[in-house]
């Protein structure tokens, strides 16, 4: 066995950011597609990654093997995402059994956690809306999400596919938000029980009465309706691995930490009943024989008594 | 369509409005596309309100607020960094309740009496750098005590070495190895004895065996792309010599020497004179010249005493005088 080490440290820096750590980087987006796509697709795909341009990786180049929803066909796919570090992919083919065909995945220490296949139909691009140019959402802007309809939490479909694409386009979890940054707004309507309307709009803050600003929406990008296809949610096991959290650690009765005195913990010793308790036999005041005679006295009876 | 409570999680930024569905879904496109902004407007003034009243901090490029943690959970990306397993040292040190100790980034070095570093380029106390060893008595008389001071380094640092691969497959083992460590395998051979262990092409061999891959082209490897540092090949092949095709008229000279070196041989050996006078003339004399010098240094010097007649008892009967 030989022991490789990076020789240089920038190499250390990059790996020890693809360590697995407490509290997480923001999920890169892998977006590819298969040996065929529509133009629409192209478009699709080219949208998702001018949106999320900072954390995502586009490849240009056909990829045969790829076929997610097989057992075989997704070797490649984990191959990627291990050497590109990303964990979302949207994977895009077009057949004429599955147009215009859209499968968003995540993956759960490279391998494939769960998957969602749409299909995209009345694509607008970018290019076609028109609004006023200084509106236009920054890249890596936190977005608003606004999800409208009840069958988002009756149908099983739509559940799964509101939380992928809240993991899609929910960029980096920050303590802190500046207000002026909050400039975009998704927003996903549920048409039907297979299909959902995803829109993009930007925001405008409007001086009202109060401190709170009044919101105004102002479509701004792609808008495409998603027809749910097929979805594999992750097994059992690993959605309860992968939703672990790291605060709970085990919980120690009786022994709390103290700034000023460290580790401290309480003993609780039961109630003594001191009344109760039968005086020794051992008086120093007797004299030696009758003080051995009564302890004697005392350990016989106790003996009789046992048998 | 009441606009009553939506389900806001402020951690995400998100809305969800779980009592709106549609009766009939607008004809035109136009239309369900504004129906649908209007009801993301009511939502997002939802979230801008509760967004809005956190208690801000005022910084340089606007009001910052403290969002409250997430609460629809996503899954990881990677799993839980697990604890690494403690090494043989740590274990050992517990046991002894031995403490680290800081280390001062310099030193004293005593011999160049300057403050030096303690680890690396230059450092202080430097194993290499003692000048003097005072001879003891369990030393040895022919052992170098320098050339025993660095192979005592050299076993250390290998038994280190060694342990410190050791601590690494038991933290692999335990799935905690540092993210920056790998651990390959290098290559073994599939049986167990030596003789199987691949033996590594000789820099000979590879030339030889490339000379030999070349040969075989069609062309004889001439024309061949040769890498950088590659040296033509040994046998360039010319094995046999053909006289020139046209040299003078007739018969040239060298197809003279060819033809006359072939009748020689050939006559040599059918020739029924076995003495050949002239090697015969050139032995003699040889040989008479070696008995010359041989009598010369048995008497050195002339003297004009008169000697008696030396009666050599060697055997040069053919030799001697008729």
């Amino acid at each position: 066995m030989q022991i490789r080490v990076p020789k240089t440290k920038r190499a250390k820096r990059e790996l020890d950011k693809r360590a697995p750590k407490l509290v997480e980087n923001v999920k890169k987006t892998l977006i590819l597609h298969g040996t065929k796509t529509s133009a629409v697709l192209n478009s699709v795909l080219t949208e998702l990654y001018h949106l999320k341009r900072d954390n995502a990786v586009k490849f240009s180049k056909k990829n045969e093997n790829i076929k997610p929803f097989e057992s075989g066909g997704e070797t490649s796919l984990e191959f990627f995402s291990h050497k590109t570090d990303c964990s979302l992919f949207a994977f895009g083919s077009h057949s004429k059994k599955r147009p215009n065909n859209l499968v968003l995945g995540r993956t759960y220490d490279h391998h494939i956690y769960d998957l969602v296949e749409v299909g995209v139909e009345n694509f607008k691009s970018i290019e076609s809306f028109e609004y006023d140019k200084k509106l236009a959402p920054k890249i890596g802007s936190k977005p608003l999400f606004a999800f409208i309809g009840e069958e988002f939490e009756s149908v099983d479909e739509l559940k799964h596919l509101k939380e992928v694409l809240l993991d899609f386009f929910r960029g980096e979890v920050v303590e802190s938000l500046n207000l002026t940054g909050v400039d975009r707004v998704f927003v996903c309507t549920a048409l039907s029980s297979k299909t959902i309307l995803l829109m993009h709009c930007a925001l405008r803050l409007k001086k009202s009465g109060t401190s709170i600003p009044r919101m105004e929406l102002v479509e701004v990008g792609p808008s495409m309706d998603l027809v749910v296809r097929r979805h594999r949610l992750p097994s059992e096991s690993l959605l309860k691995e992968a939703m672990k959290t790291p605060d709970h650690a085990k919980k120690i009765k009786n022994v709390t930490s103290d700034v000023i005195k460290g580790k401290t913990g309480r003993i609780y010793i039961p109630d003594q009943k001191v009344g109760d308790m039968p005086l020794s036999n051992n008086i120093k005041g007797l004299k030696r024989e009758r003080r051995e005679a009564k302890q004697n006295k005392e350990s016989k009876k106790r003996k009789t008594e046992s048998e | 369509m009441e606009g009553s409570s939506y389900q806001i999680d402020l951690g995400n930024l998100m809305a969800y409005d779980p009592n709106h569905h549609f009766q009939s879904i607008p004809s035109s496109r136009g239309e369900l596309a504004n129906h649908c902004l209007e009801k993301g407007t009511e939502m997002v003034q939802a979230i801008a309100n509760s967004l809005f009243s956190l208690p801000s901090t005022e910084s340089r490029d606007g009001p910052v607020v403290k969002l409250p943690l997430p609460t629809t959970k996503l899954p990881r990306e990677k799993h839980l960094p697990k604890p690494k397993p403690p090494t043989k040292w740590e274990e050992f040190a517990k046991m002894k309740g031995i403490k680290k100790r800081k280390k001062n980034k310099r030193v004293w070095d005593e011999q160049t009496s300057s403050w030096k570093r303690t680890h690396g380029y230059d450092r202080a106390n430097d194993d290499r750098d003692i000048p003097i060893l005072d001879a003891k008595s369990t030393d040895e008389v022919g052992v170098d005590p320098f050339a025993k001071r660095s192979a005592e380094k050299k076993e250390r640092v290998k038994k280190q070495e060694k342990n410190r691969l050791e601590n690494l497959k038991k933290a692999a083992k335990a799935g905690a190895l540092p993210s920056h460590i790998q651990l390959a395998a290098t290559a073994l051979p599939i049986t167990g004895t030596k003789k199987d262990v691949p033996k590594k092409a000789s820099k000979d061999e590879l030339e030889s065996v490339a000379g030999m891959a070349a040969t075989s082209t069609a062309s004889g490897g001439k024309f061949d792309k040769k890498l950088p540092g590659e040296k033509p090949p040994k046998h360039s092949g010319k094995h046999r010599k053909f006289l020139p095709v046209v040299e003078g008229k007739g018969i040239g000279s060298k197809e003279k020497q060819q033809t006359e070196k072939i009748l020689n041989q050939l006559l040599s050996k059918s020739s029924h004179e076995i003495l050949d006078v002239n090697k015969a003339v050139t032995m003699f004399n040889v040989k008479k010249e070696k008995q010359r010098k041989k009598d010369k240094d048995a008497n050195p010097g002339k003297s004009g005493k008169l000697k008696p007649n030396k009666k050599s008892f060697k055997k040069t009967s053919t030799k001697k005088k008729p």
